[in-house]
């Protein structure tokens, strides 16, 4: 919403336009009742030393072709001088001139400087020199009756003013109109506040335009007057410049004051050529399925029974009801009798047709607010007092049918309030009886003594309903700011759940592992999770913005499988990413099966890379998992990838991803990855290690190579050792794995080094060869043969 | 006989001196003070002396003499030690700045470091951090946030949906989640006030993707639930909040606004040492209506909540202009931070 300072003011003494301070105070306190002012323009500023000049003669230098000398009278009777590269005036016109010693809005400074060694005596001014218009065409041509030697300004009608930019709020329709800014603004400062009260006084013969309400429940109230005595020309001068600085062009008096008064009071209306008006009288139904009607812009709009239809007696269409009237029933220039409407619709339904026909205009965005259902009257009285200035013979004709509907909300509305609820919400400690210094300037009238009052809630404010909606007004006139600051007392310890520990605990691992953190889109192509070999059911967006990104991920690897591709393509190769993020498989209940999980991506890195990355973070989180190489997860390397099993459920995968995928990704690098569902390992906080004595007495080392078929994982083979070893057994490293001459096909010597240590004594040559024939022997179960 | 000792130790002093070498020290050690080394020669003459005078003036010259070859000999495997890690020091010099590689560290996301921050700040203020789903019910996001059916306010948050696959068998559509105020929903149905709670996450909104708008973006939101909450206290947390975050020298204010899940409703603006205001988010008393969706006595209890964008302190701590560069993944970005 633009308001215009100049005509803010017509409402109460506000600020003078010229006074920077107050209109800075006025901009605060406009922004601190919630009105926010986005932007304060200051325009109709004039250039001080420019002054209004008639040419008395012209003159071609013949040495100098592109300008021309120019003689003109600044009122002073004298003969002045000026160069001038502008040919489009006349002898006689009257023009500024910028006299010697004026500061352009530009900065330039008007200097006595000469041509030929001739001097010019200042500066005729375009309109852009001006800073007026963009015209640059020739100079600016005054009115040619105006006197000589004064302010161009005061010619122009210039005055300094200010345009104020208001982001409003959907809970303040009011603020639509000038009164409702007015009425806020001028409680706030304690001034006085001038609204226009207009009655209207019929005459004449009686008159009216039927009106026949059918849809009541909408359309709660719709009003007809008829006026005549119109004569449609151009409206008033002051009027038109105020439209224009709201951003409305002028088009003629009728439509100029209907215009000005929905911008006054916020209640949109329209006149209607009443000779032309079918049946003389309005039908006002819902629309059929498939009625058409061009509206106003000259668009044909097709209608559905959602929609509010204003019809003529006839029953023809005329208007959409709440959100422009129809191209054939504009009024004309040989217009002299209106049917002038002024109606109230509910909201929503405005809202679901502007939004549907897309057609937002002035009317429907003030209806889907929600305009005053009780202001009607005054607008009709309004726009014949405003009319009148150009149509003197204007006649109101009895009476106005005030057709009202089921719809129409109650006019006396009011809720108790308690004034020891505003104290507890707003932490004020504030006395019943402040209230109606508060309250009452802006219309929620306070009544009743004692603690509990009763506050009207006026019409103008449909979304004030209950007692916390008043407590909202106490607080915004009293001030925010005004509340103070304290700090709850909180019973409450702050901290992190064990989850959200663990998950830091899991990133600080990943990120010392070298491998930086990623956040691709979550929105996937239709066929992105099968290009990764990921087939079952998803989740699609309803309404997606692109095909591209209409399917729900069910697991992280696309996303960073094409980050990995966009990173190799700008020459970085070995990537190394992570990803901590959601996923959204379909599920049975309510919900999605939405999970958090962990993906691992390691660019030019092969499977142990991503085993070693496993190993890193279970030993920092305390977890463990099967490493099933016989369950290969889908669309990982099938030889090369396993399925990590903690408990019934797979929690994770661990190997290489499927070179097929990789090239139907466009990556060309192997790439190592790891995938955690994280519910699962960061849900629980393992117990406590306990703690187990360090040995004093000396250790011992054993070392043992086996033979073993590749088709045993060596964790079988790991795991069988430390059963044979026993309790002497403190540390188990593998040290070489050997595939080659000597050792068989299939099959591989992996060795081992045991450290064996007694708690309590030192180790004899005894100990280490029962060991050692405990674990040959276990080992020889798996078919592990000790290697010479 | 004294004048032989003196002069084996001489002797013996000399060939000390002479060692320059650990090694030498070595080898010269058992000839100088063994048994059968001069001095150790002469121990064995001392019977054959005439008088027990003679005996024990040789004898006491001879100790004396042996422990000044021992003392010697020490002092000078000290000074060759000394000098030997010298040389070695010298030897093994290193240019630390021929660095080759580079660190390895990982970096982790811009977001992740703003949402990390904040989280640490309102967790120094005494708050917990909840979660919950980014698919949520039509309900946990609009209408329990006292935006029922049809509500305005509805149609200002370009909402995605979601297909249904079970069509008419929920109660509830289901949608990405506007804000991460379903939180608070789902905080209030699970836990009994006091509740003292941040809710971080990810957030969705069909916005086209541009410099300062992103579908996939990060929120935080507050919520606090106890006896006696006012709009005084929401005030002082947002102040204590800022100082706190952006630094002693900033400040805060709260305007009027509009939400429908609180009232009254505020805009947060931060002012900046030099005078000049950020808006920074939106915040408000919860709504009655919530709090009783949320299972709360509004009589009994009262809150506030606030809510503000996570991406919005990453890019402005980073003056980051265009925010798709954020969610690019491109390692040339991620390395900056």
């Amino acid at each position: 919403m633009k308001i215009l300072l100049s005509w803010l003011n017509e409402y109460g003494d506000f600020a003078d336009p010229a006074d920077a301070d107050a209109v800075q105070h006025l901009a605060d306190t406009m922004t601190a009742l919630g009105l926010a002012v986005e932007e304060v323009r200051h325009i109709g500023a004039t250039v001080d030393g420019v002054i209004t000049a008639k040419v008395l003669r012209l003159e071609q230098h013949p040495d100098a072709a592109k300008v021309q000398r120019v003689y003109v009278d600044a009122g002073d009777g004298a003969e002045r001088h000026v160069w001038c590269g502008a040919f489009n005036m006349q002898i006689g016109d009257v023009v500024p001139l910028a006299t010697l010693g004026t500061t352009m809005p530009d900065g330039r400074r008007i200097e006595r400087r000469g041509i030929l060694g001739i001097d010019s005596e200042g500066m005729l001014c375009a309109g852009d020199e001006l800073a007026l218009t963009d015209d640059h065409s020739g100079i600016l041509i005054l009115p040619d009756d105006a006197p000589l030697g004064v302010p161009y300004g005061d010619v122009l009608g210039l005055r300094p003013d200010v345009l104020f930019d208001l982001d409003l709020t959907r809970n303040r329709p009011d603020c639509w109109g000038y009164a409702g800014v007015a009425r806020d603004v001028a409680a706030r400062l304690g001034i006085e506040l001038r609204l226009p009260q207009p009655v209207i006084e019929y005459s004449g013969e009686p008159r009216t335009a039927p009106v026949e309400l059918v849809d009541g429940e909408r359309c709660g109230r719709f009003t007809s007057t008829v006026i005549s005595g119109v004569r449609v020309g151009p409206s008033v001068l002051w009027m038109q410049r105020r439209l224009t600085a709201a951003g409305m062009r002028p088009i003629s008096n009728v439509v100029d004051v209907s215009n000005y008064v929905m911008l006054e009071l916020n209640q949109p209306t329209h006149a209607y050529d009443l000779d032309t008006l079918g049946g003389g009288g309005f039908r006002v139904r819902a629309a059929r399925d498939g009625e058409t009607i061009v509206t106003l812009d000259g668009v044909e709009r097709s209608l559905q029974p959602s929609d509010i239809l204003i019809c003529d007696a006839n029953d023809a269409p005329i208007g959409v009801g709440g959100v422009m009237g129809g191209l054939h029933t504009e009024i004309t220039d040989a217009t002299t009798t209106v049917a002038f409407e002024a109606a109230w619709f509910k909201a929503l339904p405005i809202m679901q047709t502007a939004g549907r026909l897309g057609l937002r205009s002035e009317a429907s965005a003030r209806y889907e607010r929600g305009v005053d259902p009780y202001i009607t009257h005054t607008a009709v009285a309004r726009f014949v007092e405003l009319l009148r200035e150009t149509c003197p013979d204007l006649v109101v004709h009895p009476s106005t049918v005030d057709a009202t509907g089921p719809g129409l909300p109650p006019q006396e509305r009011s809720c108790e309030v308690r004034i020891s609820q505003v104290n507890r919400i707003l932490g004020t400690s504030l006395a019943a009886d402040a209230l109606p210094g508060l309250l009452d300037p802006i219309g929620f009238t306070v009544s009743g003594s004692g603690d509990v009052r009763t506050v009207a809630l006026p019409s103008w404010r449909p979304d004030s309903t209950t007692e916390i909606d008043v407590v909202e007004e106490v607080a915004r006139h009293l001030g925010y700011d005004s509340v103070g600051k304290t700090v709850p007392r909180s019973t409450v310890h702050g901290g992190l759940s064990v989850h959200q520990q663990r998950r830091r605990r899991l990133r600080e691992v990943l990120l010392g592992l070298g491998i930086t953190e990623a956040m691709p889109n979550p929105f996937l192509a239709p066929d992105t999770l099968s290009k990764a070999g990921l087939d079952g059911p998803t989740i699609r967006i309803t309404n997606p913005l692109v095909d591209e990104e209409s399917v729900l991920r069910t697991s992280l690897r696309p996303g960073l499988l094409r980050s990995l591709a966009f990173n190799e393509s700008h020459r970085r190769q070995r990537a190394r990413l992570f990803e901590i993020g959601h996923v959204y498989p379909p599920g049975t209940g309510e919900l999605p099966d939405e999970y958090e999980a962990l993906c691992v991506v390691l660019a030019g890195e092969e499977a142990p890379a991503a085993m070693a990355v496993w190993r890193e973070i279970a030993v920092a989180l305390g977890i463990g998992a099967r490493v099933d190489q016989g369950r290969v997860p889908p669309g990982l390397h099938a030889t090369r990838s396993a399925t990590l099993q903690a408990g019934k459920d797979p929690t994770g995968a661990v190997g290489e991803v499927d070179p097929a995928v990789l090239r139907r990704f466009g990556v060309t690098e192997r790439v190592a990855i790891l995938e955690l569902r994280l519910d699962e390992v960061l849900g629980r906080e393992p117990k406590p290690a306990v703690w187990r004595p360090v040995s004093r007495h000396p250790s011992s080392d054993l070392d043992l190579a086996f033979v073993l078929g590749d088709d045993v994982p060596a964790e079988k083979l790991e795991k069988a050792i430390r059963q044979g070893a026993g309790t002497l057994l403190v540390d188990l490293e593998l040290f070489d794995v050997y595939r080659g001459p000597g050792v068989g096909d299939e099959k591989r010597s992996i060795a081992y080094r045991l450290r064996l240590q007694a708690p309590d004594r030192n180790l004899t040559d005894a100990d280490i060869g029962e060991v050692r024939r405990a674990v040959v022997a276990a080992a020889a179960k798996l078919g592990g043969e000790l290697r010479g | 006989m004294i004048d032989d000792i003196r002069a084996a130790r001489d002797a013996a002093l000399a060939e000390v001196e002479r060692a320059d070498t650990l090694d030498a020290i070595v080898t010269l050690e058992p000839r100088l003070t063994g048994k059968k080394g001069t001095l150790g020669v002469l121990k064995t003459q001392l019977g054959g002396l005439a008088t027990v005078d003679e005996k024990k003036a040789a004898g006491q010259a001879l100790n004396e003499a042996t422990q000044a070859v021992e003392a010697a000999l020490a002092a000078r495997r000290d000074a060759l030690g000394d000098a030997a890690v010298a040389a070695q020091v010298a030897g093994e010099r290193l240019d630390l700045t021929e660095f080759a590689g580079r660190p390895t560290r990982g970096h982790a996301h811009l977001v992740t470091q703003a949402w990390e921050r904040l989280e640490d700040v309102f967790i120094g203020l005494g708050f917990q951090v909840a979660e919950g789903p980014e698919v949520e019910t039509d309900w946990h996001n609009f209408e329990a946030l006292n935006m029922g059916e049809g509500h305005p306010a509805r149609g200002e948050f370009d909402t995605l949906f979601l297909d249904d696959a079970r069509d008419g068998h929920r109660e509830h559509q289901i949608l990405l989640r506007t804000h991460t105020s379903p939180v608070q929903i789902r905080t209030m149905l699970g836990a009994e006030p006091p509740i003292y709670i941040v809710a971080p996450g990810r957030v969705f909104r069909r916005d086209t993707p541009d410099a300062t708008h992103m579908p996939v973006f990060h929120q935080i939101e507050g919520l606090v639930v106890d006896r006696g909450i006012t709009l005084a206290d929401l005030a002082g947390t947002i102040e204590a909040f800022t100082k706190a975050f952006f630094g002693p020298g900033f400040s805060s204010r709260l305007r009027p606004s509009y939400f429908p899940f609180t009232e009254p409703s505020a805009e947060f603006d931060i002012q900046r040492p030099d005078g000049s205001w950020l808006e920074l988010g939106g915040c408000g008393m919860v709504h009655p209506n919530v709090l009783r969706a949320g299972g709360i006595d509004p009589e009994e209890w009262s809150g506030f909540a606030f809510g503000f964008g996570i991406d919005r302190m990453a890019v402005m701590r980073h003056q980051v202009a265009d925010l798709r560069d954020m969610y690019a993944d491109d390692l040339r970005f991620a390395e900056q931070f």
